[in-house]
């Protein structure tokens, strides 16, 4: 038994059974990660706080009553700010920066007896469809099919990485605009952005903050639904976050959906979609019609707008998240010339400390928040995004249930590949996932397939807002009907 | 709406806090032109009548008590910072 390949469910049934100790799990886990470093997935390594951990969660297993999550261990994105734990977001002017404080979502993690294995590599600030912004350098995709080094998706890079390579049960991620779901349909694991408001932001690194949501990257449908368990949840100091219970989503997992309603939305049949992504999405649509679903033809109308709302939308919001990055409270600081005042001080210490993905975004937020343009831009945007939002009100309201889509226009591509592509090309890698976000709805990618060439392909199932339990239970029927067993071979 | 110029692109940059070299400043101007460029379909949206969404879910925010929750953390606050001196943050001369 290769314990560190386990899912959360078998390790938490075998934990339970106390056949496995979570020091086991925790070690076996560590010695993976030693041995793929090649990957690049784990950036700040925290062994001694895991082994600690886990033998704390192994009294409490001794004990009987522990969480569905106890002894689990699991990878945290870089984002996730963590108590005495490096949390850079990636990025060089957060160099250095260790929180004095948990985010909201490790917290309750940690209290539910999970196990910090480290940090994960990701996007400068999430902002990228590669992780390859990151400060750390690329992290890279298990997944190898010929002499390429692929991506392995952003921005939540790291953490689908380390998933799929099995250095770790679950991980978290962010998802602003698909960063949890494309990487996880390019990983060939499933990845759930929740409702806007399930998760606390709280701790998290805001990129932006109407669009930020976190959620858990896992191996199967089940062990999303657990580990979302352990992190959503009311936080008084998160005023976005929403006073609603949590249910039991593991417990909706029935395996019956009869009578449910998908909607294919036609809008997503985008010009020159390869002929293998169609499939997939047919393939998709044919398994949920066999397990009892209706399948409705939907009208999304609004969906090709999205990327461009999204594009002024999430830049405005992230020129003002990151005008905190200035020199004086926490990160980088440039060394400054005779001279110099406190004006040169900031702008020497942003062009130092920020990427150049990062600063084109925090550019073009401030360009479209500026006078005479606010209206033009930011506010044209927010009007287009109430529109989308509308889209999807409608075609709930006229009885679907879910929407499936396909997760990404394509298989992963090759590291580097992108580069000297103008940087509105890596942004349509979100054009499937990034109406989830602007309407605030939860959405799921899970691998059904496989391409030509052998890399996993993912679809997206979007559901209603706060129906996570049942849209987890769609997809857990669309994961059982397409049985996806691949698993990259080890060459790191 | 108009292409981002050079003069531009220095304003913006400007504004954002972010020393760019001049060298720099033509290929930045032409990565916001093709940026904003990408945004000029939203014009063709029909917004009549539509308010710019200001929350996603339809919540109030809720309400608190104004009162004191936390704090006595100094050394705390303090401890990231890049220049700290007798319990202040310190940064360069700011007024004459």
């Amino acid at each position: 038994m290769t314990l560190n390949a386990l899912t959360i469910a078998e390790a938490r049934d075998l934990l339970r059974a106390r056949k496995v100790t979570s020091v086991e799990l925790t070690e076996a886990c560590l010695s993976a990660i030693d041995g793929a470093d090649a990957l690049n997935a784990f950036v700040h390594k925290t062994p001694e706080i895991a082994l600690t951990r886990a033998r704390a969660a192994d009294q409490r297993l001794a004990g009987g009553d522990a969480p569905a999550m106890c002894g689990i261990p699991v990878g945290l994105k870089d984002l996730f700010c963590t108590e005495g734990v490096a949390s850079q977001a990636g990025s060089n002017i957060l160099k250095g920066f260790v929180p004095q404080y948990e985010s909201t979502v490790t917290a309750q993690l940690r209290d539910a007896g999970a196990v910090m294995l480290g940090k994960l590599n990701m996007d400068e600030f999430a902002m990228g469809s590669s992780n390859e912004t990151s400060c750390y350098g690329n992290a890279v995709n298990p997944w190898k099919v010929d002499d390429r080094t692929l991506t392995p998706g952003g921005s939540s890079g790291g953490s689908a990485a380390a998933v799929a390579a099995n250095l770790c049960l679950g991980a978290t991620g962010t998802d602003t605009g698909g960063s949890i779901r494309q990487p996880a349909a390019f990983t060939g694991i499933t990845g759930i952005k929740p409702t806007y408001g399930r998760c606390s932001r709280w701790g998290v690194v805001a990129f932006a903050s109407s669009l930020d949501q976190a959620g858990p990257m896992t191996h199967t449908v089940r062990d999303a639904a657990i580990m979302l368990g352990a992190m959503a949840g009311h936080d008084p100091r998160d005023s976005t976050s929403a006073d609603l219970a949590v249910p039991d989503f593991e417990a909706a997992l029935t395996g019956d959906i009869r009578g449910k309603t998908i909607g294919i939305p036609r809008e997503y049949r985008m010009d020159g979609m390869p002929a293998e992504i169609e499939k997939l999405w047919a393939d998709g649509t044919a398994m949920l019609k066999d397990a009892g679903a209706k399948i409705a033809d939907i009208s999304l109308p609004h969906t090709q707008y999205a990327l461009p709302a999204y594009y002024v939308i999430a830049p405005a919001e992230a020129s003002s998240n990151l005008a905190r990055y200035d020199g004086v409270r926490y990160g980088h600081r440039a060394a400054l010339g005779k001279g110099d005042g406190i004006t040169e001080m900031y702008e020497k210490t942003r062009a130092e400390g920020f990427g150049a993905e990062v600063q084109r975004r925090v550019m073009v937020g401030t360009y479209v928040l500026s006078a005479g343009f606010y209206d033009a831009y930011y506010n044209r945007a927010r009007r287009v995004r109430a529109l989308i939002k509308r889209d999807f009100d409608l075609a709930f309201a006229a009885g679907v249930d879910a929407i499936l889509t396909p997760a990404t226009p394509s298989a992963a591509f090759g590291l580097g590949e992108m580069a000297d592509a103008d940087p509105v090309a890596m942004y349509l890698n979100d054009v499937f996932t990034v109406t989830v976000n602007l309407a605030g709805l939860p959405g799921i990618a899970l691998p059904t397939g496989l391409s030509a060439q052998g890399l996993p392909l993912g679809l997206q199932l979007i559901g209603q807002p706060w129906g996570e339990a049942d849209l987890l239970n769609i997809a857990q029927v669309l994961e059982t009907a397409a049985g996806f067993v691949s698993k990259p071979a080890k060459w790191w | 709406m108009s292409k981002i110029d050079i003069e531009t692109a220095r304003r913006v940059a400007k504004l954002a806090r972010i020393r760019v070299p001049e060298q720099n400043l033509p290929q930045l101007a032409n990565q916001l032109s093709g940026i904003l460029s990408f945004m000029e379909q939203l014009n063709e949206v029909d917004v009549t009548g539509i308010e710019p969404m200001t929350s996603v879910t339809p919540m109030r925010l809720k309400r608190r008590v104004d009162g004191v929750t936390d704090g006595g953390m100094q050394a705390k606050i303090l401890a990231n910072a890049p220049d700290a001196r007798e319990g202040f943050f310190a940064v360069p001369k700011v007024v004459e």
